[in-house]
């Protein structure tokens, strides 16, 4: 227990540490957050595009040529 | 070489294929990182314990210079090739380096307040990283400024370019001006000026920061790589 209160007391500075570490966590929380569900949708809307548009699919610029 | 992985379909497929590794990989690193900077290393003999908020603000700084001269590359890329692939990496980036940046100027202030006994000094250093922050904002405001796409990026990729100058100014300004904050102790011509204890964390940090950025770099991508070919495919089959 002793133990666990002198680590979280980070040697007198965890008003500083712990907020520090919270901030870096949260971004990258949110940035992750944000892009994951970027990907999510993305995936949908295409999904949604190729059932409109089926036979037209490999005739869009983005699939076919190697350039 | 480039162009290999410049297609975009065959970039999508690979992207779909690392996604998996490079998110296992940075999982993976970050258990180890946070474990050696939490538990496993010492506190500093002068900083104590606020050098844990090193290995959080070291590694995101590398990252936020690193990703803006990535942006640099692909927009010169975009500018002289005008290949789409390097416009949508730009693109992706930029929110990625932006969040870096905030990281580095907010875990910097809440180190010197103990350290140096102030939040902000209006200094080369800090001021030059505060510049990279609004950098990146504009970047991503004028990509979304426009109704053509093209031309948001076209804008965004010549700022970028100016705005890269910035980069040799923040990792110099500890050099060339006389500031609060330190030297470079890491990246230096001789040996680290740093202890094993230290730089073990601070490396593994580092390692897991780098697979975190190209994973979600990766994942934007792919993201912004199906909303084109959605676009594209609502666009032929209105025609």
């Amino acid at each position: 227990m002793e133990d666990i209160t002198k680590f979280l007391d980070m040697g007198g500075h965890a008003a500083f540490v712990w907020p520090a570490l919270g901030v870096a966590a949260l971004v990258v929380a949110v940035m992750t957050v944000t892009s994951l569900r970027a990907l999510r949708a993305s995936k949908i809307a295409l999904g949604a595009a190729e059932a409109q548009a089926p036979q037209r699919r490999l005739r869009t610029g983005l699939t076919g040529t190697d350039s | 070489m480039f162009h290999r992985f410049a297609n975009p379909a065959r970039f999508s497929r690979i992207a779909a294929r690392v996604l998996p590794w490079s998110g296992a990989a940075t999982i993976a690193l970050f258990i180890i990182g946070i474990y050696y900077a939490l538990f496993a290393s010492p506190p500093d003999f002068q900083q104590g314990e606020t050098v844990r908020i090193m290995y959080v603000h070291v590694p995101s700084a590398w990252i936020s210079m690193a990703c803006y001269s990535f942006i640099a590359v692909m927009s010169a890329v975009a500018l002289i090739w005008k290949h789409p692939l390097a416009d949508i990496a730009a693109r992706s980036a930029a929110p990625l380096g932006a969040g870096f940046t905030l990281i580095v100027l907010i875990t910097g202030s809440l180190w010197g307040k103990p350290t140096w006994g102030t939040w902000w000094v209006w200094d080369a250093r800090l001021t030059s990283v505060l510049v990279l922050f609004f950098l990146y904002l504009g970047h991503i405001a004028l990509t979304n400024a426009f109704d053509n796409p093209q031309r948001g990026a076209r804008a965004a990729a010549v700022l970028a370019l100016v705005g890269f100058v910035n980069i040799p100014i923040i990792k110099f300004s500890v050099d060339w001006w006389n500031t609060l904050h330190q030297p470079a102790s890491v990246t230096r011509l001789d040996a680290p000026a740093i202890d094993p204890a230290i730089l073990t964390p601070l490396l593994l940090m580092a390692l897991a920061f780098t697979f975190y950025f190209v994973t979600m770099l990766l994942v934007r991508m792919r993201a912004d790589l199906n909303a084109m070919r959605a676009r594209a495919l609502r666009l032929s089959a209105a025609e």
